[in-house]
């Protein structure tokens, strides 16, 4: 040992180096420590506690959370007619959307990984995904203006003795669908992408039009991205109350809850919210059968 | 099958190409080819890459649509018909295998597209996954399959139409050394066995050297020489051919003139060339040449010798180790020597397009 280098101590750094390199796995768990803890803190152990509180209910006489557990809260989820309306065209309104979704993009993200030249293509990424930059509140309020009474689209559409959606159901499936789309688009864009051109040649090439090659060959390739794409449409229509209440007088069970939080009645609120929560675990457990999780 | 009625088969040929063109942009990938190639033989494009033989494949198959000339397939002009309505089959250079179906149902595909009976499929898949020599794997993923086993795949997912014509694009390119010459042996006895015509494309010289019966040189969107492959290495038509197919070994200009004592292109094959001392006399029907060992490569069963003309030029000399060792064939290195061929061996070039014509003899095999 006559280098100079090695001559010296080595100091705490790289002692503290060394021993790492010893250590892989002590090593890996100090670089995973705080974003973990912050995933189980902030996300499972709300939610954790979320669904504690649907088991406490609400003293009627004093108003007080009373922490005795109880079925109570989903005891009248399930007896009352008006939830289970609501849990109803909330899911369905989630499925519709992102049947809404899927048909939009399809042809969209076919022609952007397929069909678009390499300039256009570039264009086509940035127009789909230019409407997540704006602000949520202002494209529906924009919305809100145009479908209400005076908007623009019974403007548009008087002439013709038509008039728009108004404010009811359809608007919020229209105000959706449009808020939702850039998150179907681009995994399906990335799933097409992702086909290899020699696959859809060789369908072609043992005897498959057009048609027969989408529907055995593109489409099953392709399922995992648009499920991937689902999740988020899906999930995001289940949650959301404020479209609901900005452009229609339904409710959808987002609005159900913000109610219950009013009054405020912080266990029904948490029962109601626990619904959305075991469908979207449900979905997403099918989701991961299909494959859409490599998908993402 | 296609081929217009009151036509035998024998007299027609399996592809006829007719000033086939195709232009990308402002480049003729293709420029105007002829070609006819027959039926039941196995037929080879050879050339390096960007020379168009690809291309060639893609319009026979329908995947390229010409800029100009005509496709005639058995006397079927093909020129504008897709290639789910062309009695040919691919084998793809990425196998193009479908992930998410299992071998069977990527063999039977074009069973299946064609409405053919269970029976009748089940039946012809087996004889397929025979002939492959991949039985009991119909139930794998592409996925789970090696290299090889997808290479034959692909290939009994093709022949399994019975097509007229299969189209080759450089199948056997993903595959090691050994598995691609257990291949090409495997490749070649298919296609004797079902007697259909092959169309092999592929840069590798002795690949279309041991499996064609006729090949094709190509070289920048055009043909350089069709022939055997004895015709194409012993009477190679252009300098390009001669350096494509084999080593070059140019003599040219002053060169050719001072050994050879005229005017124009000869090469002689490097197998052919004989090193001797330099005071040896050379027979009658001999030419020779003194030079110097500027290079030894030691290959194992071979070594070859780069050796530098005193009268400018080099030429590459390939030699058997019958009785040499590798010590004696190194210490070769600087050493002048006397070359010695037989004047029956040189060969004389026509016209140079290619980019390897230079003169130097630097091997390009």
């Amino acid at each position: 040992m006559t280098s100079a280098a090695f001559a010296r101590p080595p100091g705490v750094r790289r002692r503290l180096a060394a021993f790492l390199y010893r250590h892989p796995r002590l090593q890996l768990r100090l670089l995973l420590a705080a974003p973990l803890a912050w995933v189980v803190v902030a996300y499972v152990g709300s939610l954790a506690v979320l669904f504690a509180n649907a088991f406490w209910r609400l003293d009627s006489f004093t108003g007080k959370v009373v922490f005795e557990p109880t079925l109570d809260n989903f005891v009248t989820l399930f007896s009352t007619a008006v939830y289970r309306t609501l849990a109803l065209r909330t899911v369905g309104m989630a499925v519709l959307v992102t049947a809404t979704c899927i048909a939009l993009a399809f042809p969209i993200a076919y022609y952007m990984a397929r069909i678009a030249s390499r300039r256009v293509r570039g264009l086509l990424v940035v127009a789909v995904l230019m409407p997540l930059w704006a602000s949520y509140l202002v494209k529906v309020y924009a919305w809100r203006t145009m479908l209400l009474g005076h908007g623009v689209i019974n403007w548009a559409l008087a002439p013709f003795g038509l008039h728009g959606p108004g404010t009811g159901e359809v608007a919020i499936w229209l105000v959706f669908t449009y808020l939702w789309l850039p998150y179907m688009v681009l995994p399906i864009y990335a799933g097409l992408e992702r086909i290899p051109g020699s696959l859809l040649e060789a369908s072609s090439d043992l005897g498959a039009r057009a048609g027969f090659t989408f529907r055995r060959v593109v489409l099953p390739l392709v399922l995992p991205a648009v499920v991937a794409g689902s999740i988020f449409t899906f999930s995001l229509t289940l949650g959301d109350y404020i479209t609901p209440q900005l452009v229609s007088n339904t409710k959808l069970l987002g609005n159900a809850i913000y109610d219950a939080l009013g009054v405020p009645n912080l266990p029904l609120a948490a029962a109601i919210a626990s619904i959305p929560v075991v469908v979207i675990v449900a979905y997403l457990l099918v989701a991961r059968r299909l494959g859409a999780f490599e998908s993402l | 099958m296609t081929a217009a009625p009151g036509m035998t088969q024998a007299n027609v040929a399996a592809v006829r190409l007719e000033q086939l063109t195709k232009r990308f942009g402002d480049v003729d990938a293709v420029a105007g080819i002829d070609l006819e190639i027959r039926d039941g033989e196995f037929f080879s494009m050879l050339g390096p890459s960007g020379s168009g033989k690809t291309t060639t494949l893609r319009m026979i198959a329908g995947f390229e649509t010409p800029s100009s000339g005509q496709i005639l397939l058995y006397g079927r002009d093909v020129t504008g018909v897709p290639p789910f309505d062309r009695d040919v089959n691919t084998v793809f250079q990425d196998y193009a295998l479908f992930p998410h179906m299992t071998v069977g149902e990527n063999v039977a595909y074009g069973l299946m597209v064609r409405r053919v009976p269970r029976l009748e499929r089940e039946e012809r898949l087996t004889e397929a996954l025979r002939m492959v020599r991949l039985e009991g794997y119909q139930g794998r993923r592409p996925g789970q399959l090696s290299g090889g086993q997808r290479q034959r795949v692909a290939l009994a997912r093709a022949l399994i139409n019975r097509p007229r014509i299969l189209l080759l694009d450089e199948p056997l390119g993903a595959l090691d050394l050994k598995l691609r010459e257990e291949m090409q042996i495997e490749l070649k006895a298919i296609q004797q066995q079902v007697g259909i015509t092959f169309i092999y494309v592929t840069h590798d010289q002795e690949e279309a050297l041991t499996m064609s019966d006729r090949l094709a040189v190509f070289n920048r969107g055009q043909i350089e020489q069709v022939g055997s492959p004895a015709d194409v290495y012993e009477r190679p038509a252009t300098t390009f051919v001669a350096g494509f197919v084999g080593t070059s070994n140019l003599l040219r200009g002053e060169t050719a003139r001072a050994v050879i004592g005229s005017d124009g292109i000869y090469t002689v094959r490097p197998e052919k060339i004989r090193l001797a001392s330099p005071d040896a006399e050379p027979a009658p029907d001999e030419q020779s040449a003194l030079g110097h060992v500027r290079e030894v490569v030691y290959l194992g069963s071979d070594t070859r010798y780069i050796v530098e003309l005193d009268v400018g030029g080099a030429l590459v000399v390939t030699q058997q180790n019958l009785e040499t060792s590798s010590m004696e064939a190194l210490a070769a290195q600087d050493r002048p020597v006397r070359l010695v061929w037989k004047r029956q061996h040189v060969l004389t070039l026509g016209g140079s397009s290619g980019p390897t014509g230079d003169g130097e003899g630097a091997e390009s095999a």
